[in-house]
């Protein structure tokens, strides 16, 4: 019995290290891009290179749960909601890791006086992975909680929608080569792609915390 | 050739266990929350503790209804019982093995022309309407304490799954211990009054009554039908009315075991009685229909609609059809094994005074068993007072066989009570309870 439990309360304890692995995969793409648009690329590619390593244990963390859940047969009728959750969310950390990634290889040439925009294109997007896994959280303890934090993620995804159609609109008046616009729209819409990613994992989120309810 | 009779009894308790195994167990299982083998391995031992421990009150009450009282008899009524079962199963019909039991035993006393106590029998179908009620409202109080402890606990997912392996491991037991100790009389309560075991002593402390030993065997023929034919049924049958999740399945089955054990329970009524309360009968009940209400409290809190109430009406329906062919079918059988088996499926004599005889010793207490004493017997069914003395040792270990006769008071009868002890007498039986 008490070994049934501490198989349990290690499982309990990797997914909540994976789930903090995407917390410090946001943080450390937030200082990335913050540090790219500064021009202070040593400390970009450390964080860049901090957080492909970081993906890597993420990768390895959430394929162990999941061989542990189906190897034991553990929570039986959830599984499926809950394997589901764990490689969406990992696609939002991948996504995370690819935008940055992207950053490095191609040094797209960057705004000066849109590098705020720019940022707060970066903050809200991550702001919204991060109430992902604050839902994910409430998901496995505290399902009152979980519709909260799923509707501030649909808000941020909203507010990085805007943001990246202003930066985009901004840019596209400009007198660029149409390259470098194209280029920037990119990364915008990369980067926005983390907040769609995010809601993505949240509306089946919904559906497996209705299911969850007794 | 005794033995041979007890295999009918044997094959109700293995369709027992194979339904009300899967009844216990099944979404544990099918969900693969508890491995087979565990259910099956807990499932059994419980069954038989339930059985042996706690199966004499529910096999009382279906005595009271009709003693059978020969081997040949016993057989068919167990026979006719589970061929009901099989017929109306065949037939989709729903059925109980607890009403084809009772109809059975009514069938048996039609064809011997024995009386029927019709209270025991109010009492009985009382009991088939107010289990799946009782049932619904247990589980519909489990359903939000369950619910009111894990919205506020905020305990997480993967410790919800232990702990619900464990209940249902813990709930498996419990529920195995009442369907033993309130089935029990089902499979082997047709058998009681014409035992073919001896009282065994283990060191003249603890004594294996006859009528345990029968409990015994029948709960292990039940434990056979857990390992042998439940995993079929739970993998089959299963979430007829809605799917259960592991948790309500919880609930179901620990509202319909503590149905099945508040009706099997001697200390409950007990408890009953102190408090001044009206006890609770301790009767076999269904555990397909207990579980079946549990499942429609829990669909009725959960807002779920479409509940089919004609499944309901079937099931209802089935408290009527169930016992009146199990009675049909019995006395006809009961029929044929007397007249062209040539068995005896009724000891007529010493004709047998009905469970309603008020014996009153003129002593204080109940005398020993070996002494002479003088009794008056009022028995409604037969009318006039009777008298009679002399007493004799138990012939069974639960029910005393004593020997009466309409001789006039503290007259001696020793010789003619001798006689009738030996199978020879002219003299009446009267079933006296511990």
């Amino acid at each position: 019995m008490a070994q049934l439990f501490r198989k349990y309360k290690q499982i309990e304890v990797d997914i909540d290290e994976y789930l903090d692995h995407i917390i410090e995969g946001g943080l450390l793409f937030k200082m990335g891009i913050k540090f790219y648009s500064e021009g202070r690329m040593e400390e970009f590619e450390e964080r860049l290179k901090e957080l492909r390593s970081l993906e890597k244990k993420a990768d390895s963390l959430r394929r162990n749960v999941e061989t542990k859940l189906y190897l034991r047969t553990l929570i039986p009728e959830f599984r499926g909601d809950v394997l589901g959750l764990l490689e969406h969310s990992d696609a939002v950390l991948n996504k995370i890791t690819d935008t940055l990634l992207e950053f490095s290889v191609e040094l797209p040439e960057t705004l000066e006086d849109l590098n705020d925009l720019h940022n707060d294109l970066a903050h809200n997007a991550i702001s919204a992975s991060e109430n992902m896994v604050k839902a994910i959280r409430a998901y496995f303890r505290d399902l009152s909680a979980v519709r909260d934090n799923i509707k501030q993620v649909r808000f941020l995804r909203e507010e990085t929608n805007r943001i990246a159609e202003k930066y985009k609109r901004d840019v596209f008046r400009r007198d660029l080569r149409l390259s470098h616009k194209i280029h920037l729209r990119f990364f915008a819409h990369n980067i926005e792609h983390i907040a769609d990613d995010a809601e993505d994992v949240c509306d089946r989120l919904a559906i497996a915390a209705i299911k969850r309810h007794i | 050739m005794e033995w041979l009779f007890l295999i009918s009894g044997l094959f109700l308790g293995w369709s027992l266990g194979a339904n009300d195994g899967a009844n216990i167990f099944g979404t544990a299982v099918g969900t693969r929350m508890v491995r087979f083998q565990t259910a099956a391995l807990v499932g059994t031992i419980f069954v038989i503790l339930g059985a042996v421990i706690s199966g004499a009150g529910t096999t009382e009450t279906l005595g009271q209804l009709g003693a059978v009282n020969a081997l040949a008899g016993s057989f068919t009524v167990a026979l006719m019982a589970g061929f009901t079962v099989t017929v109306m199963t065949g037939m989709k019909l729903p059925v109980s093995t607890s009403q084809a039991v009772v109809g059975a035993i009514i069938g048996w006393n039609l064809f011997t022309g024995s009386p029927t106590d019709y209270t025991a029998l109010a009492e009985i179908v009382g009991t088939w309407i107010f289990s799946p009620i009782l049932a619904g409202i247990f589980a519909i109080g489990l359903y939000f304490l369950t619910k009111r402890v894990l919205g506020n606990a905020r305990i997480h997912m993967l410790k919800i799954d232990a702990w619900t392996r464990t209940g249902l491991i813990v709930v498996g037991a419990f529920g195995a211990y009442s369907l033993g100790a309130n089935n029990i009389a089902n499979v082997m309560g047709m058998f009681v009054f014409a035992s073919p075991f001896e009282s065994v002593t283990f060191g003249s402390i603890f004594e294996f009554s006859g009528t345990r030993q029968l409990f015994l065997i029948g709960s292990a023929a039940i434990g056979v039908g857990i390992y042998t034919y439940s995993y079929k049924v739970m993998t089959t049958v299963g979430n007829d009315i809605f799917k259960l999740t592991p948790i309500l399945a919880l609930i179901v089955v620990l509202a319909k075991s503590l149905v099945l054990f508040i009706f099997a329970s001697q200390g409950i009524k007990n408890m009953l009685l102190t408090l001044g309360l009206p006890p609770l009968p301790l009767v076999p009940v269904s555990s397909s229909q207990a579980i079946i209400g549990a499942i429609i409290g829990v669909a009725l809190v959960k807002g779920r609609t479409g509940i089919n109430f004609r499944l309901i009406g079937r099931i209802a329906s089935g408290w009527l059809t169930t016992p009146v062919i199990a009675a049909l079918f019995c006395f006809v059988a009961l029929f044929f094994v007397q007249n062209v088996f040539e068995q005896e499926v009724v000891k007529r004599e010493p004709a047998a005074i009905s469970a309603n005889a008020e014996i009153v010793p003129e002593a204080e207490s109940l005398p020993q068993l070996t002494a002479t004493h003088t009794w008056t017997v009022h028995d409604p069914c037969i009318g006039d007072p009777l008298a009679g003395e002399t007493a004799y040792p138990s012939l069974t270990g639960m029910v005393m066989h004593k020997v009466l006769s309409r001789a006039e008071s503290n007259s001696s009868q020793t010789d003619e009570a001798s006689s009738a002890v030996n199978g020879v007498s002219e003299g009446i039986f009267v079933t006296v309870r511990n």
